[in-house]
């Protein structure tokens, strides 16, 4: 501590002590999830106002960045390959789509078998 | 998030601004930044944004940001909305280590002073007419060592202190035990080590070579210089204890050399002129240390500190423990061993659970071998936890130790001070209310004047001389009064 001065024993376990007790005080520390919109079809989402977090920060994603959505998670039929039964890996060289967006091919289903 | 002041008592020594933290007891000192913040908050609960904006004249944004959040850390202010924690009851879940065993081995006295408080008006057990032996025998005294030997439990160390009536009228007894327990304890592979009070007058020669050959703690109720001494300390004919008295001090004083030798004064409304009691026992008969206590009485008793009486007495204990600093600044002893006691108490920051270890870290044993929660209950059914020779009930030590916590005494529950005396005296409690569980409200000022000025004496020390308090690394032990 900078401005705080631990004068008795007491204080001073108390320093050592609660470097460890103030992460515990907050909420569970977890990493941060994929941005996965929440299905449109399945809440009613007007538009995408909100991340899925509430907040306003996965707004304004680079347009690239719709390229996942409609995919995974969301029922509505999509022109995206069918990534559990034919495509598995049709991702796996775009990590990031805004940036590895030109990464992705066309996928033929016939060339897999 | 709306940010308010959480509990502590702040206090300035040295030009520096400290906090006291309570309940943690933890001490911190301030700058300016969190002076600020704490001075604000302390005109009322504020917004963090409002909080921030009015320091921003004085601070850098970032400063106040990191100053809030270390407040927050050491629990000095909290967010209005938490719900403030309930006082904590952490009770212990199993037998704690017996430290100190206080072996009554007499329950006589060849003094009647007026307000002792196991003979005099307030006395919780009568041993004149009661059915315990006047004497211990040394079967009960062996039994007692043993007890000592075996509630030390993990500890490596055990420690008897011998108590009365007056403890060496019963010397024959004192003497046998000591060897007994020294060879019992080396069989069990433990230290043991003892102490005594006594009111001095039968220190003969024999008996001060034998307690300075076997470095047996002496202390010495005595009130201060004859005319003080005189006015209750007196045998049964009403004549004063202290011509007979000083000449034994001294001799002793003189060859007991192995272990410091403290006196222990009481006060009362009579006896009240603190630094001139310190000045004849420490410097005119030699004294290492003294220690202070008002007397333990019913309210209205002629020898009661009265109300006005705790405020004077407190100016007089204030004016000695500068005396104190003053030493301790430049490194010399002074033997006010009530700082002492409680600048140690401050160094380790213990929040007490109980105000001392009664029933817990310290026994006392009556002359029949029953054991009570300290010496001055040693006898009482009520506040018995068992024998020596048949061991203590856990049950009984765990309902005492539930009943007793301080989170029990609603008034402690705003004090400040409560981390340091969390009630006080059951004994005292107990002459004053009737009942051990009450807290001691006859001297809540008293005691918060007294740990002020003690955590000012500590911040100086700490600022000025902080070598000085190393001496204070060590736990604290129990005493005996």
């Amino acid at each position: 501590m900078k401005h705080l001065t631990a004068i008795n024993r007491k204080a001073a376990r108390m320093e050592e002590v609660t470097k460890d007790v103030v992460a515990l005080q907050g909420p569970p520390q977890q990493p941060e999830p994929p941005h996965i919109p929440n299905g449109c079809s399945l809440v009613f989402s007007p538009g995408w106002e909100a991340d899925r977090n509430g907040g306003t920060a996965g707004l304004c994603q680079p347009v690239e960045r719709d390229l996942f959505d409609c995919h995974m998670g969301c029922f509505w039929p999509a022109q995206v390959p069918d990534q559990l039964n034919h495509a598995p890996d049709w991702t796996a060289k775009c990590a990031a789509a805004q940036k590895d967006w030109r990464k992705i091919d066309l996928i033929f289903p016939d060339e897999k078998k | 998030m709306t940010l308010g002041l959480r509990e502590f008592h702040p206090f300035e020594a040295a030009g520096r601004r400290y906090l006291y933290l309570v309940p943690s007891a933890a001490v911190f000192a301030l700058d300016d930044c969190s002076e600020a913040i704490l001075a604000e908050l302390g005109r009322g609960p504020q917004p963090l944004a409002e909080l921030t904006q009015t320091l921003a004249a004085r601070f850098d944004a970032v400063e106040v940001t990191d100053t809030i959040a270390e407040l927050q850390r050491v629990r000095a202010l909290g967010e209005m909305a938490a719900k403030a924690a309930p006082m904590p009851k952490i009770v212990p879940l199993r037998p704690v280590p017996l430290q100190t065993l206080v072996v009554n081995v007499t329950n006589q006295c060849n003094l009647a002073c007026t307000y002792c408080y196991e003979y005099g008006e307030d006395k919780i057990v009568d041993t004149e007419n009661g059915q315990q032996p006047k004497f211990m025998s040394e079967e009960t005294a062996r039994e007692s060592v043993e007890f000592a030997l075996r509630e030390s439990r993990e500890n490596k160390h055990a420690h008897i202190t011998f108590f009365g009536g007056e403890t060496l009228m019963n010397f024959p007894v004192l003497k046998s035990t000591i060897a007994y327990a020294r060879r019992r304890a080396a069989e069990v592979g433990k230290d043991i080590d003892f102490s005594l009070t006594t009111n001095a007058t039968l220190l003969q020669p024999d008996v001060i070579e034998f307690l300075a050959n076997q470095r047996v703690g002496v202390t010495i109720s005595i009130d201060g210089p004859e005319e003080m001494q005189d006015k209750f300390r007196v045998f049964n004919n009403g004549q004063g204890s202290y011509a007979m008295a000083a000449p034994k001090i001294k001799a002793l004083l003189q060859r007991h050399r192995t272990r410091p030798v403290g006196a222990r004064v009481t006060l009362t409304r009579q006896t009240l002129d603190v630094r001139r009691i310190y000045q004849h026992l420490s410097e005119e008969l030699g004294f290492w240390e003294v220690g202070f206590a008002p007397v333990t009485t019913a309210p209205g008793r002629d020898y009661a500190i009265a109300d006005q009486g705790f405020d004077h007495l407190l100016e007089q204990f204030r004016a000695l423990a500068a005396d104190y600093l003053a030493a301790a600044l430049e490194n010399r002893h002074h033997g006010f061993s009530n700082v002492r006691e409680t600048l140690q108490e401050i160094h380790h920051g213990h929040a007490k659970a109980y105000p001392c270890g009664a029933g817990i870290g310290l026994m006392g044993v009556s002359t029949d071998g029953r054991v009570a929660l300290c010496h001055r209950f040693a006898g009482s059914d009520d506040h018995g936890l068992g024998t020596v020779k048949d061991g203590v009930s856990w049950e009984r030590q765990q309902a005492f130790l539930d009943t007793h916590h301080v989170a029990n005494k609603t008034d402690c529950s705003t004090c400040w001070a409560r981390p340091i005396c969390a009630g006080g005296c059951y004994h005292e409690a107990n002459t004053r209310y009737g009942t051990t569980q009450a807290p001691n409200l006859h001297y809540c000022e008293w005691i918060r004047g007294w740990t002020h000025t003690c955590l000012e004496i500590y911040g100086e020390l700490a600022e000025k001389n902080p070598a000085f308090l190393s001496q204070f690394d060590d736990e604290p032990t129990e005493k005996v009064s």
